[in-house]
């Protein structure tokens, strides 16, 4: 195997559970020439706005940006479809040099004649930032001409990562949810769900378990939400979130402004499906939610349990390594491989911030190897020095797991299965058992059938 | 054809990409070649992300992850870091930097600073091809043909005359640069095909894993380029500014000869004409077998074809080649698009659309808002282009023969073979194809809805006009 040699710097990004003092550096910069593995802020704040359904989504800038992320979730809408397009102003070389105000009020005003939205999200990208075109200026004129609203979104590439573009994402969403009426903050006895992009229906999965606790969702944020939704966002008495990385910065401004308190839920696996749906149920602190919850729980993982316990069987002893984007996420999958009986022996994620690699610290077994902001070259080394059966990670990964005999889990945007809630646990071990037990690996895998 | 009349304020729904990442697949087709994109991190995690989706193959790219502080005091600390890192962990023999629209915009020398890194470093086995692709500058399309205009230009050196012929081939699958490779070999042409990314963007499942892809151009015979007998450029639409023939042209005096990608009896008989031309060798008897089974499918599946009324589109070079094949069919174009200007491509369809018996429209510096309202009104039934087409059949139902580049929501786009006459053939067989399952998908509705009336005694009501399944005739 060929062994890369350690990038300067990066031995501070990785350490192995039980061998070395539990601190990890996270949330900084990407070394330049690492083949980072991470996206830009204008892609975080795209990834976390471009759900809601109704709005334009216009990006100023280069074509490429838009091209890039042109339907880029695969979240699904229950009404309209107009986040679904891409809208760029295509910036051209004359425009990064007389400045592209013009062309970008242009158009907004053809945008807003032809589809008539309520909202526009105007998204600057690196260029935006250095030609200095004001954007806040642009937006505000446009905004009282058409009558709408029309929200820039500061998410130059260069000015942080993947994180600052949630950042830049929130503070948007929180521009727009500013209530008209003070009088009615906090005044619903809904609760808002936060991170969660109803990828596959997930959201709706969710939303329909609340609604057999008799607890009612007032928005998501933002998978399947409207202009209208959010609108009323500041209604609700309670956010739960489960993004973390993408959502903790909003509810904590939300706690702040409006008073409404915040939680973290999961939805990832049985144990932290059933928590969080009791967890909610006891902050709403009706007994007869709660009992309906218990019900639920109980009816769920009566037909749930028994699946998941016969794919347990047939993947005991499997070991996994885990890549992904948030720390939420890979928290939760520490223990959804528990469910079936799979160590991990390898986790990282691209933007996890530092509590939530404290709790993968406590939860990972010794010898587990933790790192951030990983590369395909230290990728290759932990699957393979792990001995890793399986690797969970986004598009990137997914060949590179390949090519070294390694099974993989899709856990990405583009999904087209629900991988939340009782039925996502079920998807997940079957999507585990199918890329495990998968016959191909018979002949591809030393000393195989198809070894010469 | 001017640019202002085509410049638009809003592009909705992009048919291109942007410069630098068409520059990365050149690189990854020269021996030992590895990327680094000069700009914020997130470009070169999108472009990979792209690649890898359409060729199933790892895909690594180095980015110099410019940040606040090196946008305002400039990014050469950081490219040189990243020069170092990479060298480090691939090891390659040719770097390729190509800038972006951050770099580009803030100014950066990479030229300089490629030389200087040389020097500091003291390295004289590494080759840095510094390409300014900034992404506002043009589509991937033009970013690939500069990079190996670039690769060849840093490479190429004078050299004693010798026996082969350079092909430059653009953005076309794997699988299509296996299979002109393999015609050259039959017909025992010396060749350097460049960029050749046949094996290192479609690997074997292999026991060992190696980061840097066996394959690629090798250097040596890039530097020899200036010595070949002629170059044969697949790339008609480029402009000569963009064309590695061109500059071997101009400061060598290689030859050129410029030709459609061989998709089509038409472009395939000129590919094969300009080797003729320049080795003496003529079609071998197996070849010549494999163009009368072209010929023989096309008569095979001609009724079928004439039922078929095309949208093209993607880039130009592509497109320009597809239109051929369309129109020796009859699948008459209706639209033809693509997302930047285009080269020669609007220049070199007139007189061929001309020929067409209904109107064509041409469009360049097209997206898919504009595409998928020309093609509703013209009454397309087939599509043929790279997988964002798949929003026409979403919206249009019009079905989607997958071309060209990306092919992300399907397997196998390293794997479309479309050249040559056997290629061609495979090809047309999937145009056909897809019209007929179109056809018998909805002909038994289709009659039911025209012809069935109810014996209900009273006057029926008529029946509302239905579209025909296409068919158009010559007036």
């Amino acid at each position: 195997m060929s062994q890369a040699q350690a990038i300067d710097g990066r031995q501070d990004f990785i350490i192995t559970k039980g061998k070395q003092k539990a601190h990890l550096k996270c949330d900084a910069d990407s070394i330049a020439g690492c083949v980072s593995q991470r996206a830009c802020v204008y892609c975080g704040a795209r990834v976390v706005l471009n759900p809601i359904t109704d709005a334009i989504h216009l990006v100023h800038g280069p074509i490429g940006c838009s091209a890039y992320t042109w339907d880029i979730r695969g979240s699904l809408s229950s009404g309209e479809e107009l986040f679904r397009n891409s809208f760029s102003t295509d910036l051209r070389e004359q425009d990064v040099i007389f400045g592209g105000e013009k062309k970008l009020t242009a158009a907004i005003d053809q945008l807003a004649a032809k589809y008539h939205p309520k909202l526009i999200f105007v998204y600057s990208t690196c260029i935006v930032g250095v030609i200095g075109d004001d954007l806040e200026a642009v937006c505000r004129t446009a905004a009282k001409r058409h009558g709408i609203e029309v929200i820039p979104v500061q998410s130059s590439g260069f000015i942080g990562n993947k994180s600052a573009g949630y950042r830049a994402a929130c503070d948007a969403l929180f521009r727009l949810i500013e209530p008209e009426n003070r009088e009615l903050v906090g005044k619903d006895k809904s609760i808002n769900y936060l991170g969660d992009f109803n990828l596959a229906g997930e959201a709706w999965i969710i939303r329909d378990y609340l609604r057999q606790m008799g607890v009612t969702v007032n928005v998501v944020l933002t998978g399947d939400a409207t202009y209208a939704d959010l609108k009323k966002a500041t209604r609700a008495s309670v956010n739960i979130i489960q993004c973390a990385g993408s959502m903790h910065y909003l509810a904590g401004r939300m706690e702040e402004t409006y008073g409404i308190p915040y939680m973290q839920v999961s939805f990832l696996g049985l144990e932290d499906t059933s928590e969080s749906l009791r967890r909610i149920a006891a902050v709403i602190g009706d007994s007869e939610v709660v009992a309906r919850t218990e019900a639920l729980i109980a009816r769920e993982m009566s037909h749930t349990a028994p699946v998941i316990e016969g794919y347990r069987q047939k993947l005991a002893g499997k070991k996994a390594a885990v890549y992904v984007g948030g720390g939420f996420k890979a928290i939760s999958l520490i223990k959804q491989f528990r469910e079936l009986s799979i160590e991990v022996v390898m986790i990282g994620t691209q933007t996890g911030r530092q509590e939530e690699y404290d709790t993968i610290n406590d939860l990972a077994s010794d010898g587990t190897v933790i790192l951030d902001d990983a590369n395909p070259s230290e990728l290759e080394r932990f699957m393979t020095d792990q001995e890793a059966d399986l690797l969970v990670g986004g598009v990137k990964e997914r060949p590179l797991a390949y090519k070294l005999g390694k099974a993989f889990i899709d856990h990405n945007h583009d999904r087209k299965h629900p991988l939340s809630g009782y039925v996502g646990a079920i998807n997940f071990a079957k999507e585990v058992y199918t890329t495990v037990c998968s016959p191909v690996w018979k002949y591809v895998r030393a000393g195989g059938e198809g070894h010469e | 054809m001017s640019d202002k009349a085509l410049y638009r304020d809003v592009n909705e729904n992009p048919c291109h990409m942007c410069m630098p990442m068409g520059g990365i697949l050149p690189i990854k087709g020269v021996e030992g070649g590895m990327v680094v994109i000069h700009g914020s991190q997130g470009c070169s995690t999108y472009m990979r992300r792209y690649i890898s989706e359409h060729f199933s193959e790892p895909i690594d790219v180095g980015s110099s992850s410019l940040n606040e502080k090196g946008t305002v005091y400039g990014g050469e600390k950081n490219l040189k870091q990243a020069l170092d890192n990479i060298r480090k962990v691939y090891n390659p023999k040719l770097i390729g930097v190509l800038t972006t629209c951050l770099a580009e915009t803030i100014g950066e020398d990479i030229n300089r600073m490629a030389d200087e890194y040389l020097v500091e470093r003291q390295i004289s086995d590494l080759t840095i091809v510094p390409v300014s692709t900034p992404g506002y500058g043009g589509t991937q399309a033009e970013g690939y043909f500069l990079t190996v205009r670039e690769i060849v230009a840093r490479l190429a050196q004078p050299t004693p005359k010798h026996n082969k012929v350079n092909v430059i081939v653009p953005n076309i699958s794997p699988a299509d640069i296996r299979e002109i490779k393999r015609l050259l070999d039959l017909m025992g042409v010396e060749y350097t095909l460049c960029p050749d990314f046949s094996d290192t963007l479609d690997r074997p499942y292999l026991e060992h894993y190696s980061k840097m892809a066996p394959g690629g151009t090798k250097l040596e015979d890039i530097k020899a380029m200036p010595g070949a007998l002629a170059t044969i450029e697949l790339g008609a639409t480029i402009g000569d500014e963009y064309s590695p023939g061109q500059f071997l042209l101009d400061k060598y005096g290689v030859p050129l000869y410029t030709v459609p990608i061989p998709i089509g009896i038409k472009n395939c008989d000129t590919f094969f004409r300009a080797i003729k031309e320049i080795t003496g060798k003529a079609l071998p008897d197996s070849v010549r077998t494999e163009r009368g089974r072209l010929l023989d499918a096309m008569v095979d599946s001609h009724k079928y074809n004439f039922a078929g009324r095309s949208v093209i589109f993607g880039e130009a070079e592509l497109v320009y080649a597809v239109s051929q094949l369309c129109i020796e069919n009859g699948v008459y174009p209706a639209v033809v698009a693509t997302g930047g200007a285009g080269g020669k491509l609007a220049e070199l369809l007139h007189p061929m659309v001309k020929e067409c018996p209904e109107p064509v429209k041409v469009l360049p510096e097209s997206d898919f808002s504009e595409i998928r309202e020309k093609s509703s009104s013209a009454g397309v039934n087939i599509a043929i282009g790279h997988s964002e087409g798949r929003y026409l059949t979403e919206h249009e139902n019009i079905p989607l023969v997958r071309i060209g580049f990306p092919v992300h929501d399907r397997v196998g786009g390293q794997r479309i073979l479309s050249v040559g006459y056997t290629g061609t053939t495979l090809l047309l067989d999937r145009i056909t194809n897809t019209l007929l399952e179109s056809k018998y998908r909805t002909y038994r509705e289709d009659m039911y809805n025209l012809y069935y009336k109810e014996d209900s005694g009273g006057l029926s009501a008529t029946k509302d006009e239905v579209n025909s399944d296409g068919l158009h005739c010559m007036s």
